[in-house]
């Protein structure tokens, strides 16, 4: 049976990169994957979301309503858009970060209150984390989506999987180290 | 050796195995990456065409003058190509022709869902179509040899889905097929009505029947035989929907290669299963084949010619299972819509235009400008198409004047947009006596597609240094007057607003040309990283004007107006416009 795995947030925030890495290691571990992204506009700020199935044999790239056997939401508002792909019983590892988007900016709509309480109130299984102070102890801001991925690989038990020559492959050299202890703090956090 | 590729990776990567020579495109979502992929072999010349008609004609005279060409295209872009494809699949080709389309059923970043199958029966061209990446690299293989074989070009039918998925490829090596002879061959090659009737006929009477035999033979159709109370016929990304619902528990007729549709295989299919079921995206073009041949099948009657198919909607469509969330939040979630980045510079000129909002009709066009007509700048009326951003406002302006409406008709262009469809606009704009403004943005990149090249930029695909061809210098020669023509740093408010206002006096054609590079190149990120601007709270009286500009940077939580400094890069539009001097630069440019 196939797992699936959904990323969402904020176009610009780095998901795609962790999809890439993730898929890439899921490989070498001899997985059949799939991996599906949608972007285009989303690009400019947008909802973004992609979606990682492994196992065996997989055919479709989707994931529907309730089959997501973990949901990561890189930003809290996204969580509570695409809670309703959550598996009964998933994970939601949730990022506590707040982006606002245009409409709320504007004053045309509302940004909500009490998101976390109310994921924990109603999901079983959630982690969250505050991504941007850990990266920003790390000097890095942009780091954060690195330090979902330690996340991830924690909560999927992948530790075995080499993901610093993964991280290395597609990141400039850099900002290799700055990553890996993104990396590190994730997995350990 | 096997590795992850998208579709688009893989259709680049099959191209290069097939011996591929020359490739075009104009960039397109679903589709940029196929030529992006394909620029980084040297074995094969490619490039960003000014338009798909172009990119489509670039590759048919490669294919004429001997060479495996390809050329892609997200879906609109064959109606821009339309014209050379019905005409090249009369004259067929030399070397394998194979024109790529990349559909978009559920419109996740395009203005229609159009389904782009229908042009191979109406074009009378051969058409292929995979599900997954490793097909897309093997089926492109597959598309060259039949394109050379039956002397055809070959539409290749992808859609979102199978482009943008990672799948697991084998791949294999390049296999150099060569320049083949050319032949003058005016009988074959020049489209006058003497030698069209007679092609018109060998396409009838010989072309199409030997496909249609091919295809009821081809490896690309096949039957997978399993229990017969259910037969479902289907083909692309629809193939792995379904297999994930009934696995081998029910029979299939997967279809790799869709016009002409192979009739007997159909049949002798139909004949073998208790029930039928079509399933396919958007129209049903298997399904009216099918049921004119006057086989029973269900197909529309339960699958919705709108947006996507995936396993949930085959489940309850057919087997009834209706799958709802087991979570039910207490939270109304606010919209996140794509909007105009933090220091785009876009924002002033929409800005400054905003001002007049009630004087001015915007017909705007495709690109990141769009992303205008958002809240709160509300700047656009109409998007069409590509190109229309101009030609839409001459109609526009026209009615507005019959009408006695006195409002001004502002078009809005991007660089590339202005060369793929937008000169000729303008030409009738002039030759026409429009009195309508165009405003055409030159951001030095085509931004919305994720940063490409174009005849602007001064690079080739390659970012090799290439002849950059000067829009202002086009403008003049089109015959717009110099006094009505400014070239502004649409950075610079007063530049802006003195731009709009000398526009809304015009009484001639009118060209705004605003000249600053997207925010997001790689180069201006780097330059701008350390420019800033803040809100000094002891002048900010809260007034919310630097709202209006609709900045994704600028905020008001709990009645604190601030700019987050990480995405800022200190364009300054919003520190123009603050009434009370409380916007605040920092910084300094690196060089």
């Amino acid at each position: 049976m196939a797992k699936s795995l959904l990323l969402v947030g904020v176009g610009g925030q780095g998901i795609i990169l962790v999809s890439k890495i993730l898929s890439e290691g899921l490989l070498e571990e001899g997985y059949d994957v799939k991996m599906s992204e949608i972007h285009g506009m989303a690009q400019r700020g947008g909802s973004v979301t992609t979606q990682i199935k492994f196992g065996d044999k997989v055919y479709s790239p989707t994931i529907n309503i309730g089959e997501a056997d973990v949901l990561v939401s890189f930003e809290k508002l996204e969580a509570v858009r695409y809670i309703s792909q959550l598996k009964k019983g998933g994970t939601l590892i949730v990022n506590e970060e707040e982006m606002w988007p245009l409409p709320v900016l504007a004053g045309l709509e509302k940004y909500p209150e009490g998101i976390m309480e109310e994921l924990k109130a109603k999901v079983e299984n959630v982690i969250s984390i505050n991504a941007r102070t850990i990266a920003e102890e790390l000097g890095e801001p942009r780091s954060q989506n690195i330090v979902m991925l330690g996340l991830i690989v924690k909560a999927l038990g992948l530790e075995n999987i080499d993901w610093v020559s993964k991280i290395k492959k597609f990141l400039p050299e850099r900002v290799h180290e700055v990553n890996i202890k993104a990396f590190e703090r994730g997995l350990n956090s | 050796m096997k590795k992850l590729l998208t579709g688009n990776e893989a259709i680049a990567r099959g191209a290069y195995e097939a011996g591929c020579l020359v490739a075009a495109a104009y960039p397109g979502t679903p589709s940029t990456e196929i030529l992006e992929n394909i620029s980084q072999y040297d074995e094969i010349y490619s490039e960003w065409s000014t338009n798909e008609k172009v990119a489509l004609e670039v590759a048919a005279g490669a294919s004429i003058a001997g060479a495996r060409a390809l050329v892609s295209m997200k879906h609109v872009g064959l109606n821009v190509a339309a014209d050379p494809l019905f005409t090249i699949a009369y004259e067929g080709v030399n070397g394998g022709l194979v024109i790529v389309t990349a559909d978009e059923p559920g419109m996740h970043s395009s203005q229609n869902e159009q389904d782009n199958r229908l042009f191979a029966p109406h074009a009378k061209v051969a058409m292929v179509e995979p599900s997954d990446s490793q097909e897309c690299k093997d089926f492109i293989k597959h598309a060259f040899e039949i394109s050379e074989t039956y002397d055809t070009p070959v539409i290749f039918r992808v859609t979102t889905r199978v482009c943008h998925s990672k799948g697991v490829v084998e791949l294999g090596e390049r296999e150099e097929v060569g320049i083949r002879e050319y032949v003058k061959d005016p009988k074959k090659y020049i489209m006058v009505p003497a030698n069209s009737k007679v092609k018109h006929i060998e396409m009838e009477t010989e072309r199409i029947p030997r496909l249609r035999e091919y295809s009821n033979n081809s490896p690309l159709n096949r039957i997978e035989w399993n229990d017969r109370k259910i037969g479902i016929i289907t083909s692309g990304a629809c193939y792995l929907h379904a297999k994930e619902v009934f696995g081998d528990t029910v029979s299939y007729l997967k279809i790799g290669f869709s016009w002409p549709l192979p009739d007997k295989l159909i049949k002798e299919f139909a004949q073998g299963v208790d029930k039928l079921y079509v399933i396919e995206e958007n129209e049903p073009y298997m399904e009216q084949f099918i049921k004119a041949m006057g086989i029973e099948c269900i197909g529309k009657e339960i699958f919705s010619a709108c947006g996507e198919i995936n396993p949930q909607i085959i489940r309850e469509k057919i087997l009834g299972e209706k799958v709802e969330s087991p979570y039910k939040l207490d939270i109304e979630v606010a919209s996140r819509p794509p909007a105009l980045c933090a220091g785009c510079p876009h924002r002033g000129i929409f800005y400054a235009l905003s001002r007049h909002k009630n004087k001015v009709v915007v017909t705007s066009d495709i690109g990141c400008y769009t992303l205008g007509a958002m809240p709160p700048l509300g700047m656009g009326d109409t998007v069409i198409c590509m190109g229309a951003g101009i030609t839409a406002g001459i109609g526009f302006d026209k009615v507005n004047k019959m009408a006695d409406r006195n409002k001004k008709v502002f078009g809005f262009v991007g660089d590339s947009t202005f060369f793929h469809s937008g000169i000729t606009g303008l030409v009738d704009a002039v030759y026409n006596q429009s009195n309508m403004v165009v405003v055409i943005l030159d951001n030095r990149i085509t931004a919305m597609t994720g940063h490409q090249e174009n005849p602007g930029t001064g690079k080739n695909i390659k970012g090799i240094e290439a002849p950059q061809i000067d829009i202002e210098a086009i403008v003049k020669a089109i015959g717009v007057k110099e006094e009505n023509i400014r070239v502004i740093d649409p950075y610079k408010m007063e530049e802006n607003i003195s731009a709009v206002k000398d526009a809304l006096a015009a009484t001639e054609p009118f060209v705004i040309i605003t000249k600053q590079p997207c925010a997001l190149i790689k180069e201006v990120q780097r330059r701008r990283a350390g420019l800033y601007c803040q809100v000094n709270q002891d002048k900010c009286k809260k007034c919310k004007t630097c709202l209006r500009i609709g900045c994704p940077a600028i905020s008001m939580k709990d009645n604190v107006v601030s700019i987050d400094t990480a995405q800022c890069n200190g364009c300054q539009v919003c520190l123009q416009v603050c009434p009370f001097d409380a916007i605040e630069f920092f910084g300094e440019e690196v060089m």
